[in-house]
């Protein structure tokens, strides 16, 4: 059972609150699809994704990355039950989609370092912990159903 | 995954614009990673204050990124250039080798906030790419 401090828990909705989710979502996607290229590989009827620039300025990864940034608002207002918020969603990657878990992890890091930017010296050491901490329990939650 | 002509020259380029920030640099990844990975801190027991931004962190931080930057200008040949460095790791340091992938996250973090327009996710793989080789490189005399 994840224990969360009042300080951490006003970090993750104050962190949340503060984001334009169409901005941050897409930025966050598209960044992880540039820096591990491998990652591609479950867009492949997105359409164009030959560069950088493609990546970036394709409507669908936008749309997506948008999508994926409001899956969080999830555990975010269920940070006592993370584990059993995503039990259906982590069917859905595992059954379904076939994503390889770890790519949860890459993906939270480049969310971390689009967050990063955006807040500048505003992500303290402190925030970023939390933050991280919390990514963690999601990308654990989201690879608990697989078998 | 090795580093092509272009990564190089976008590590240069890069680097050229951040490295006179070098020193901060070092002192804010080191801090966020004694925080944010507390495990990293059983290395440096020896250490009167291991908060962010004390003394002995700030001297270390400048110590690590000047690493950094002989790697820059050896990225050519990395294992050789790092070579001495690397003995040092393996041999004196005995540091686990999975603790240079978390430092080069908390660099990427410090860059990412200190150089939001810079960090394009194009210069974030080439340094991605730059610091798992450096890493590689380090590792080299490890066994």
């Amino acid at each position: 059972m994840v224990e969360w401090t009042e300080q951490e828990r006003n970090i993750i909705t104050s962190i949340f609150s503060s984001l334009d989710y169409d901005d941050v979502g897409p930025k966050a996607l598209s960044r992880c699809l540039i820096v591990y290229p491998w990652t591609q590989r479950y867009f492949a009827s997105f359409g164009n994704l030959y560069n950088a620039d493609a990546i970036k300025t394709n409507p669908n990864i936008q749309a997506h990355g948008t999508r994926v940034l409001h899956g969080l608002d999830r555990a975010v207002k269920n940070m006592d039950n993370i584990k059993d918020t995503y039990a259906e969603l982590s069917v859905l990657h595992s059954e379904k989609l076939h994503v390889d878990p770890d790519n949860f992890r890459l993906l939270a890091d480049c969310l971390t370092i689009v967050i990063a930017a955006k807040m500048g010296s505003g992500f303290t050491p402190e925030m970023q912990a939390t933050f991280q901490k919390f990514l963690a329990v999601v990308v654990s939650a989201l690879g608990r159903q697989y078998h | 995954m090795s580093l092509t002509a272009k990564n190089k020259d976008t590590v240069r380029t890069f680097w050229a614009k951040v490295s006179s920030n070098a020193e901060a640099i070092g002192a804010d990844a080191l801090s966020r990673m004694l925080v944010v990975y507390p495990q990293t801190k059983t290395y440096f027991s020896h250490w009167k204050d291991l908060s962010p931004g004390s003394s002995p962190v700030k001297k270390h931080g400048a110590t690590v990124m000047a690493g950094v930057a002989d790697a820059v200008a050896k990225i050519d040949n990395l294992t050789a250039g790092l070579l001495n460095l690397s003995e040092l790791h393996a041999f004196t340091l005995r540091v686990d080798p999975a603790n240079f992938k978390v430092l080069s996250h908390n660099i990427l973090v410090v860059l990412a906030i200190m150089f939001p327009s810079d960090f394009t996710p194009e210069v974030h793989v080439a340094m991605d790419k730059f610091l798992s080789a450096v890493a590689l490189a380090l590792s080299e005399k490890y066994r």
